[in-house]
């Protein structure tokens, strides 16, 4: 099990938006009556979303109201699942993808990098709020290792060249494009036969 | 090699479009309407003829999985669920068929739905997959409007709604009574079976949990038959499979391939070969990272089906081929795969919560050079301790890989273990303390 902290400065109230409560509503018909505690975690989410991609306390206590369900089967979710992030993060969010398939591609490169380029320690958010990073476990992305995750998009097939650019291009709020930066085709076998694989971070 | 008239997924690499007008052009909700109205029994008798064997990791047969759902609606409406929590390290199929060839998964919740009674499916996401989520609504937006979903869905007379759920980073939900909890809004934690899923799961009701590559190929074996399905692979190791190649490989890729294919053929011919040449290798993990790695020697005349691996005492799992060359330190590579099973440990039993934990701090002590060689003996018996001793498959799938370890490399490991013991030294090295958690003042 992940070890996970709440943040020390909690705002005191959530409300869902206008908009998000439309949204609540819809999600809430996806589940049987009476299954209202299924959408506990699609409304995690949504106050995530709302809330600068971080979910407060009092949201869990907003979001329990709302379900009428207790506290603390929201609170419990929330802890268990390592997407709900409990503290503030960046306004991009890097997650480095560090299990052995990308490890052996030179994961640990892209993690020198960001320690170089965004913070020594790991969820530790630069001081315009622009960016933090966290190494993360398997994001199902093996082929196009090594790979990290960046809020929503995925950036395959890196090297440390690229990934400097990258990173760059976040702490300068311009993204870069996602997908893959060794320009193949989603996960298609390369077909540049004379391409030579040991080209990696 | 399989012939490209035998693909199943012949847009796995979007040369094609996903959407839904090109989809039919590969003959996608082709006759649905006639495979439906043969019924119920003869889809299951033909998934059955074709000895379809589940494509997420256990491989049980499909066919027979559909047949234990009761006969019969009783007074609790059954469900269908889709398993797209791919989180297998060295896996990502699934993400290609949800990206790629949505309208083959939605047409076989269509099918597999009707053959288990279901009029409403659930598919389980893994949060990470944001972007193929958001796709995959689109596709079944799509489908709605075409009328091949919703009330009298494909013309069929049968009313059928898909809903898309999403998972949030753990790797536990992969397991089916695990994702049943966490659609229901609980941790992840696997319930004890029995009762199985398929008399008692999701609210209580008859549930069938399918891997999304299992239901996306029903379609068109039911189309081309079972006997053509059966006719490619082996016995009982039937059909084609996406095998997703990575490591240590000039051209990491997934394809998709008969069973049986023989590894070697799968590394030179689709994966362009080892880095630094075949004599280079070192070590494949055959099927994501809970199945036992295999040294070279194996793998020079391996097939890669079910009970090939089995034999070899490994499995074919997901098909996720890891290769590790011999310019990577196979310890540390395996060191980090217990740490994975160490972060992901639901915590619900103590062997595996304890245990994972327990062989990861082993495995980074003999890494580092800090161990004496009954560490070596402790480290087999704390697999066998946790092995068979938990509620779901977790525990097996965090000790095998270590137990690979220890059958093909122990003698590695013994070198590494030259160390004197602990206590004669007083090193510095966490034996109850989980260091790593220490070290992380944000976590």
């Amino acid at each position: 099990m992940s070890l996970k902290k709440v943040a020390q400065n909690q705002p005191k109230d959530f409300k869902f938006s206008k908009e998000n409560l439309v949204v609540a509503e819809k999600i809430l018909k996806k589940y049987p009556e009476g299954k209202k505690k299924s959408a506990v975690m699609p409304l995690l989410y949504l106050a995530q979303r709302q809330n600068q991609n971080w979910i407060p306390l009092a949201a869990m206590k907003y979001i329990a109201k709302y379900l009428s369900i207790n506290y603390i089967n929201v609170y419990e979710v929330a802890t268990f699942y390592s997407m709900y992030n409990l503290s503030p993060v960046g306004k991009y969010f890097v997650q480095v993808c560090t299990t052995s398939p990308c490890l052996i591609r030179g994961a640990d490169k892209l993690v020198k990098i960001c320690k170089e380029k965004i913070s020594e320690k790991e969820n530790k958010v630069t001081e315009d709020g622009r960016c933090s990073w966290t190494e993360v476990e398997c994001l199902g992305a093996c082929v196009s290792a090594p790979m990290m995750q960046v809020n929503n998009d995925y950036y395959e097939d890196l090297d440390e060249k690229n990934t400097v650019k990258i990173i760059d291009s976040f702490m300068n709020d311009k993204p870069l494009k996602p997908g893959s930066y060794r320009g193949r085709k989603n996960t298609a076998p390369e077909r540049n036969k004379d391409y030579k694989g040991d080209k990696h971070a | 090699m399989l012939k490209d008239e035998n693909k199943i997924f012949k847009n796995l690499y979007n040369d094609l479009g996903w959407d839904l007008d090109s989809s039919l052009k590969r003959d996608d909700w082709k006759n649905t309407k006639e495979i439906i109205s043969k019924g119920r029994d003869w889809i299951i008798d033909e998934v059955k003829k074709s000895e379809l064997r589940g494509r997420g990791g256990a491989g049980f047969s499909t066919g027979l999985k559909w047949s234990f759902a009761p006969k019969k609606v009783g007074t609790r409406p059954h469900y269908l669920v889709i398993n797209a929590d791919e989180s297998e390290p060295g896996t990502c199929k699934d993400r290609d068929i949800l990206r790629f060839e949505p309208q083959k998964l939605i047409e076989g919740c269509l099918v597999a739905g009707f053959a288990v009674n279901a009029h409403s499916c659930y598919i389980y996401i893994r949060g990470e997959y944001y972007n193929e989520g958001q796709r995959l609504q689109e596709a079944i937006d799509q489908a709605y409007k075409k009328n091949f979903l919703g009330k009298n869905a494909c013309d069929t007379g049968w009313d059928f709604d898909i809903h898309i759920h999403f998972g949030a980073g753990a790797y536990i939900c992969g397991e089916e009574t695990a994702l049943l909890e966490s659609i229901e809004g609980n941790k992840g934690q696997p319930r004890l079976k029995p009762p199985f899923p398929a008399l008692v799961g999701l609210y209580g009701c008859p549930t069938i949990v399918n891997n999304v590559e299992t239901v996306a190929v029903v379609p068109t074996i039911l189309r081309r038959g079972a006997k053509w399905f059966a006719s490619l692979g082996k016995p009982k190791n039937t059909g084609t499979k996406i095998f997703c190649i990575s490591g240590n490989v000039n051209h990491p890729c997934n394809v998709e391939e008969e069973m049986g294919v023989p590894l070697k053929d799968l590394i030179e011919k689709h994966a362009g070969g080892v880095v630094g040449g075949w004599d280079n290798l070192l070590a494949v993990i055959p099927g994501g990272s809970s199945m036992p790695l295999l040294p070279k020697k194996v793998c020079d005349t391996l097939r890669m089906d079910f009970d090939t691996l089995i034999e070899n005492k490994s499995g074919l799992g997901t098909a996720g081929v890891v290769v590790i060359n011999k310019d990577q330190d196979i310890l540390k590579c395996m060191t980090r795969i217990a740490r994975f099973y160490k972060h992901e440990s639901c915590g619900q039993c103590t062997p595996c919560r304890e245990g994972s934990g327990w062989m990861w701090r082993i495995l980074k002590r003999i890494s580092n050079g800090d161990a004496n060689i009954s560490d070596v003996n402790l480290l087999a018996d704390v697999t066998k301790q946790i092995e068979g001793h938990t509620i779901c498959a977790f525990g097996e799938g965090s000790a095998w890989p270590v137990q690979g370890l220890l059958r093909h490399f122990r003698k590695e490991i013994e070198k590494k273990c030259a160390g004197d013991p602990i206590i004669k030294k007083k090193i510095d090295v966490p034996y109850l303390v989980d260091q790593h958690l220490l070290e992380k003042d944000n976590a």
